[in-house]
């Protein structure tokens, strides 16, 4: 019995001491917004009733605390980005029509951020598609949440994981009817089907982010953040699949995952002229060991010679 | 079989089965190479051919190896396969002293063809490795390169599909050395295009 409850302590002691430590990361004077925030109920006293009420949570006002807790943002108070008046509750409805603080509004023209290149990448997004076609009503957070937002492509070693964090960016609109008419009236989203013509069309979703095709690499930012129309999205394979490859200037760019893979790699001992492609992906073309070439090239040589050399012989004694 | 001096060491099915496999190979390492070094300008296939020739290639060379498979299977032509462990490395000493001595002083081929013996032993244990060995872990790696969704993830730290790759890549530029190997070797015969005639007609003299 003794050993139940001590295993039971411990238990209790690993588990809820992380929860302690994550909840730590949101600072206390959020906890009162997050009473309500984080349920899928909130209870108000109704003035016309004179009754106090439970009602429903809007599903989109709802955080995921974890993912909070994770965020880049997670030790902001609610206020920080919005309105003061939020303080009061019940909410002032008129408050949802106050403009939203923006990210330049704290990251642009700032030294503390200058590494992040924040007004470099607000040039390069008002180039984009999106810019153009929904001006300034297509704000950062439609694609980076606030709340949410870890820099994955910086801190993650996990090629996937970058992936996957970047394309969920792209297709929580492209892929969600009920987002993507936030700014388009198009009835059919069809994903899929613009995408046909790409060979292996699951594999590529899976392996490589949409901006690999949709964007111009650029050489000052880790992404770009000009999204191009779909007629200059790129169709030529060979800018992935070949030596050169345009991958190694934007999806195999990071140094943590080539410092991944000059660690851990195991053909990237053998790849010293590709170290830039990690072990993580093959791609036709582009996945070369120059040793093994070497290797071939030696044999293919040293077959041809013999063939010649056997050849003369075969026409002198003859 | 034989008429005089000339023997039936070819029948129809295997020399239809040898022309398609002839064919495809050369397509796929055509398409193969072209893929391996894409973007290199003097290679004979842009990226999206080579993929189209390598996958229709690949599929027509898979059903193809089947015909050859249970050809050798159910026909007596399989009985120039087997393997005999006994005195091997003294039949393979021998055959390649001759290719690289005794043809050169004018000697008899150690191993003359007759209908009981069509290859001789380096020819035979080339094939054998060749078509056993070689083409079902092509076939294979091939078959899990077009549907990638099948290979594992990871092989100890090593994404799966570059395991894959590679190992096709390798396997496939051996058959491309042995290609090279038996288009020569071919020409040794009694003129040196009668072998090549040979596999057109069926006959050997």
């Amino acid at each position: 019995m003794r050993g139940f409850i001590f295993v039971l302590l411990l238990f209790n002691i690993v588990f809820f001491s992380g929860t302690n430590k994550l909840k730590g990361q949101i600072p206390e004077q959020n906890q009162t917004c997050l009473k309500c925030h984080t349920s899928q109920t909130f209870t108000l006293y109704n003035d016309w009733t004179e009754r106090e009420e439970k009602r429903l949570m809007n599903p989109l006002y709802i955080l995921d605390t974890l993912q909070l807790a994770m965020g880049v943002h997670s030790s902001f108070n609610c206020i920080d980005c919005h309105s003061m008046d939020y303080e009061t509750y019940p909410h002032n409805g008129e408050l949802k029509l106050e403009p939203m603080m923006t990210c330049i509004d704290c990251h642009g023209g700032d030294e503390t951020y200058a590494s992040w290149k924040f007004d470099e990448i607000q040039e390069e997004f008002h180039k984009s598609v999106h810019y153009e076609l929904y001006g300034d009503q297509f704000s950062c957070s439609k694609c980076h949440s606030q709340h949410y937002y870890r820099p994955v492509a910086t801190v993650s070693s996990s090629l996937q994981e970058i992936v996957r964090a970047d394309n969920s960016m792209c297709l929580s609109c492209h892929d969600n009817m009920a987002r993507y008419q936030l700014v388009s009236d198009t009835a059919n989203l069809q994903v899929v089907q613009i995408h046909e013509w790409l060979p292996n069309q699951e594999l590529h979703f899976n392996r490589v982010r949409c901006i690999e095709c949709h964007t111009e690499v650029q050489d000052s930012l880790l992404v770009s953040h000009n999204i191009m129309r779909k007629e200059e999205a790129t169709r030529n394979c060979v800018e992935c699949h070949s030596e050169n490859s345009m991958l190694q200037a934007s999806l195999y760019r990071y140094q943590n995952l080539q410092a991944r893979t000059d660690q851990n790699g195991f053909l990237a001992a053998l790849s010293a002229g590709n170290s830039d492609l990690s072990d993580e992906y093959y791609v036709i073309g582009a996945s070369r060991i120059p040793y093994l070439n070497l290797i071939y090239a030696i044999i293919f040589f040293a077959t041809l010679g013999g063939i010649a050399i056997h050849t003369i012989f075969r026409i002198l004694k003859k | 079989m034989g008429t005089g001096e000339k023997l039936y060491l070819y029948p129809v099915w295997l020399r239809i089965w040898h022309g398609i496999n002839a064919l495809c190979i050369i397509a796929l390492i055509i398409s193969g190479i072209s893929l391996h070094y894409s973007g290199r300008t003097f290679f004979l296939l842009d990226f999206q051919s080579a993929i189209t020739v390598h996958n229709i290639a690949g599929f027509v060379l898979s059903i193809s190896y089947f015909l050859f498979f249970f050809g050798n299977l159910f026909t007596k032509n399989g009985k120039y396969y087997r393997v005999k462990i006994k005195g091997l490395d003294k039949r393979l000493l021998k055959q390649i002293n001759y290719y690289v001595f005794g043809m050169f002083k004018g000697e008899e081929s150690p191993f003359p063809v007759s209908e009981k013996r069509k290859f001789n032993p380096l020819q035979k244990y080339a094939y054998i490795f060749i078509m056993y060995v070689f083409m079902p872990l092509l076939i294979i790696t091939g078959f899990a390169l077009f549907f990638p969704e099948i290979i594992i993830e990871q092989i100890f730290q090593i994404s799966g599909i570059m395991f894959t790759a590679v190992l096709h890549g390798i396997i496939g530029f051996f058959v491309f050395v042995f290609l090279l190997v038996h288009l020569y070797v071919a020409s040794m015969g009694k003129s040196p295009g009668e072998n090549y005639k040979s596999i057109i007609t069926g006959w050997h003299s």
